[in-house]
């Protein structure tokens, strides 16, 4: 049972991260392989934040302003040129910059791990069981943002112009829509989420390195994909599962040393038998 | 006539690579066997030929096949592992080293392009970034499994017995043989069938190109050359450890092959032996966090080139400061240039990639009518 | 019955989705015919492409090649069986040459047979396939005016010529059936006139029968035997084309009542 809660745990950091992927990919079209680093500078700038003898609403604050700039000016400087150009170039392109914001974290504070202290809670005790309450925090403001943004999504004009970009990149244009300043603010939104992201990351497993981001990124990535890429419910329930089959294989002794390999295998397995994901839908390629 | 030259001169560029790399070989062999090159070059020229090997072979998917493989370095380990743990069981059995690396390299290569067959089953089904990750994965994958085998020394990984400083030798004939089997396929109908299935994969199918076929065929020799590759980072260097396959390793290949321009092989042997080279120095120089400088290097150039020679925006840019146009306008002021823009026939000026059809309601008010006089052997419109 | 036409489909038809997109579709092609296919927008000429070269999968129906039945075989060996076709929005494999483009066609004929490890190895037969099929594809060219810029990437081609690569890449592929897909489209008059002229070119050398699609009613009634203008999914008329152009069901799709 325990085993299943941390799971959970676990699970809404990669459903929160997952979110961040599948507003990216559903609108921008492009697998913004950066965004798990965007979750690393997040937790430095948490990092610093507090080292200046900031509060840890300051840090979440700074987090998530250092994380939309972030985002806006990678999507500016990278992606933006390539705009129209073959999806392959795109995806080497956000390996790049992967690398790029990687190296970078590395040459200012050093490949080490170093701890973080945002807030800590005392876990409590239900029945019998004991929770961490920062995991709770996490599943809820997790389904809340989820809820947002289906909300913001759904009812807003904003949201509306977004899925016309999501839908058909060239007629939304020509119906007027500013198709560059919609995948911005999408990247903005994907980096603020990115910022909460870490913003719980930091709070369940309290330090931070450079590499930070990549395998969990990998592994969030895994999960939008398991849930549909570009459905956002998809993303939240692509998250827990991921999170909480890798905490249940890493509780069994004969798995533990394959877990990752395990978790790589599901996601081969589903996007061959199903590439749409559990919750995404299906695209025809017109001929 | 003006096609047989231009004919002549295209075959010559095709061996230039064999030769400068045969020349090369042949003045290093001599060189090392005479006690004139020192080691650690030797060990350089070694890293250098398996660094070409995977470029190459990386290039192959990448560029002309156009499909991202971000788990090369997972051949490689299969390989690696695999082919030299054949290597130590052949030792105690066969006391030429020579003949247990190439049959060890022929074994590794081969189990290699089995996986390469398996990697390549989900690429029929799968495109661009789902299959980048999944063979992300498979990489990773390969890596976990070989770290818990306690018959390949586990954590600690496999311990090889080393070749020798004259590897290098055995390793540019490699480079040799695989520039011979990759540039003469690239450079015939099957080649042209995968530059087809790249540039529209549904014409491919439509012309009746078997995708299935090629795509799997690709990927097999592709892996074959990678596994190679392993088995002579195996006999180069001990124990073989799974960390150094990473997820990293298989991203530096992919800076060689996009570095050396994609579709190039001429580009990822330059590309390949440069960042090695670049390695080699940098490795002494730059230590603890400074290595990521290295990182930060590869980052810049991978976004660089990559929007330099993509971004929709940019042709026009570089079309103006483009080399060949410099040069043309050099040779220009010299000889009287041979094509005169102005003789160009008007149709050519003004049907150049039209992006629209005729619209439906056009035809509709002129046509719907049928006009009964009409034959279209007698029509004035010229 | 059924080996007395070319290309014959039986109640041919496909829905996605519960949409059924086209329905009932019975065909009937001699040899050596030029077969128009006409109709609005959106009236689903383009989807009887896909269904008869594979790219689809019918849910309804069959469809036969000199008697041959054909359904739910892959693209590709459709094509080997004799089915050719170009797209309404050209698909040219624009990186490469035009006379490669032509050659990426004539890949699967038996005469050009040449297997990898014969290329890898350069051994004769490697020279002598390679060196027949830049001749064939030399003469492809030649008869679409295409020879002068062979060496040119195909995407660097004016618009007509992309048009008539595309005819000249599936003939390539040797085929029994010709399928045009708006062939005229984005053409002057002067080379839809030169194209109506290869067309009846094609027919009468290659001995091929052309299905085609085209919304130019002056390039379908001059050039074509027999019609059938599909509305809705549906066929509405089958015969001559002058008869099918004053049937007034016809006139009504086209203009509305």
């Amino acid at each position: 049972m325990s085993t299943f809660i941390d799971g959970l745990s676990l699970g809404s950091i990669y459903a929160l991260i997952a979110l961040g992927y599948t507003m990216v990919y559903g609108i921008a079209k492009m697998l913004n392989f950066a965004h798990g680093d965007i979750i690393m500078v997040g937790s430095y700038a948490i990092l610093t934040t507090l080292a200046v003898n900031g509060h840890p609403v300051l840090a979440i604050i700074a987090a998530i302003l250092v994380c939309t700039v972030l985002g806006v000016v990678i999507e500016k400087v990278a992606y933006r040129p390539l705009r129209g150009a073959s999806p392959l170039a795109v995806l080497i392109t956000a390996i790049g910059v992967s690398y790029l914001l990687q190296s970078i974290a590395q040459l200012i504070f050093g490949a080490q791990t170093r701890p973080i202290s945002l807030v800590h809670f005392e876990p409590i005790t239900i029945a019998g069981v004991t929770i961490s309450l920062s995991a709770i925090i996490s599943l809820v403001v997790g389904a809340l943002i989820m809820i947002c943004l289906t909300l913001f999504i759904k009812f807003t004009k904003l949201g509306r112009a977004m899925i016309a970009v999501s839908e058909d990149r060239a007629a939304a244009k020509l119906m007027g829509i500013n198709v560059n300043m919609i995948i911005l603010v999408t990247f903005a939104i994907g980096s603020a989420l990115a910022a909460c992201a870490s913003t719980f990351y930091v709070m369940q497993i309290p330090n931070t390195s450079p590499t930070l981001g990549s395998m969990p990124g990998i592994k969030a990535f895994t999960a939008a994909v398991i849930g549909g890429i570009g459905s956002i419910p998809g993303a939240m329930l692509g998250g827990v599962l991921m999170g909480v089959v890798e905490k249940i294989s890493l509780s069994i002794p004969v798995l533990a040393p394959y877990t990752t390999a395990l978790e790589f295998s599901l996601l081969i397995l589903i996007l061959l038998v199903k590439p749409t994901g559990l919750l995404g839908k299906k695209r025809r390629e017109k001929v | 006539m003006p096609v047989k030259t231009n004919r002549k001169r295209f075959k010559f560029k095709n061996y230039i690579s064999y030769i400068v790399i045969a020349l090369f070989l042949i003045i290093s062999a001599t060189l090392a066997l005479t006690g004139y090159m020192n080691r650690s070059t030797q060990n350089l020229l070694t890293q250098i030929a398996y660094s070409i090997i995977l470029a190459v072979s990386l290039n192959l998917v990448v560029g002309f096949l156009g499909e991202l493989s971000l788990g090369h370095a997972g051949f490689m380990c299969v390989g690696a592992y695999l082919g030299c743990y054949l290597a130590n069981l052949l030792h105690t059995l066969i006391p030429s080293k020579l003949a247990v690396l190439i049959i060890s390299m022929i074994a590794g290569g081969l189990i290699a392009a089995v996986f390469g067959f398996i990697i390549g089953l989900p690429a029929l089904r799968l495109k661009g970034d789902y299959l980048a990750i999944v063979t992300l994965a498979f990489g990773e994958i390969v890596r976990t499994i070989f770290k818990n085998q306690k018959v390949f020394g586990g954590a600690l990984g496999l311990s090889t017995k080393k070749y020798g400083s004259t590897l290098f030798i055995v390793a540019f004939v490699v480079v040799l043989i695989m520039l011979a089997v990759v540039q003469n396929l690239v450079r015939s109908k099957h080649g042209r069938a995968i530059t087809a299935i790249r540039d529209n994969e549904i014409a491919a199918k439509a012309m009746g190109i078997n995708v299935t076929y090629y795509k799997l065929f690709v990927f097999i020799i592709s892996a074959f050359f990678a596994g190679i590759a392993g088995v002579i980072y195996g006999h180069f260097t001990t124990p073989v450890l799974y960390s150094f396959f990473s997820y990293n390793y298989s991203i530096e290949i992919l800076v060689m092959v996009v570095l050396g321009s994609m579709g190039s092989i001429n580009g990822s042997i330059i590309a390949a032996a440069l960042i090695t080279y670049v390695n080699f120095l940098l490795q002494t120089k730059l230590s603890g966090d400074l290595a990521a400088l290295k990182y930060l290097i590869y980052a810049l150039i991978l976004i660089t080139i990559v929007i330099v020679n993509n971004a929709p925006g940019l042709t026009a840019i570089k079309e103006r400061f483009s080399i060949k146009r410099f040069l043309s306008k050099i040779t220009a002021k010299v000889y009287k240039p041979k094509y005169d823009p102005s003789k160009r026939k008007d149709d050519e000026a003004y049907w150049h990639r039209i992006p629209t059809k005729i619209q439906m309601d056009e035809v509709l008010s002129v046509d719907v009518t049928p006009d009964t006089t009409y034959t279209p052997d007698k029509r004035e419109e010229k | 019955m059924q080996d007395k036409y070319l290309l014959e489909t039986v109640d041919l038809g496909i829905s996605f989705g519960g949409l059924k997109a086209v329905q009932g579709i019975n065909l009937k092609i001699k040899k050596n015919q030029l077969y128009g296919l006409i109709g609005p927008n959106g009236a689903g000429k383009t989807t009887i492409f896909n269904l008869i070269t594979g790219v689809y999968t019918p849910t309804t129906g069959r469809f036969f090649l000199d008697g041959e039945d054909l359904t739910g075989k892959k693209q590709e060996a459709i094509n080997h069986k004799g089915i050719a076709r170009t797209f309404q929005n050209i698909r040219l494999f624009n990186n490469m040459t035009v006379i490669s483009n032509v050659m990426v066609g004539l890949h699967n004929q038996n005469e050009f047979k040449c297997n990898p490890f014969t290329s890898m190895l350069r051994l004769p037969a490697h020279f002598e396939s390679e060196e027949n099929m830049r001749k064939r594809a030399k003469e492809l060219l030649a008869i679409f005016g295409l020879e002068d810029e062979r060496n040119n990437l195909a995407c660097n081609l004016p618009y007509g010529k992309q048009r008539k690569l595309e005819i000249a890449r599936a003939l390539a592929t040797n085929p029994k059936l010709l399928l045009l897909d708006e062939p005229a489209a984005g053409m002057n008059p002067n080379e839809t006139e030169e194209l109506m002229n290869t067309v009846r070119f094609i027919r009468d050398n290659f001995d091929m029968t052309i299905l085609l699609i085209e919304h130019d009613l002056k390039f379908v009634s001059g050039l074509c035997d027999e019609v059938t203008v599909l509305n809705f999914g549906t066929s509405l008329y089958t015969g001559e084309v002058d008869k099918a152009l004053h049937d007034p069901e016809v006139v009504k799709a086209y203009i509305g009542k």
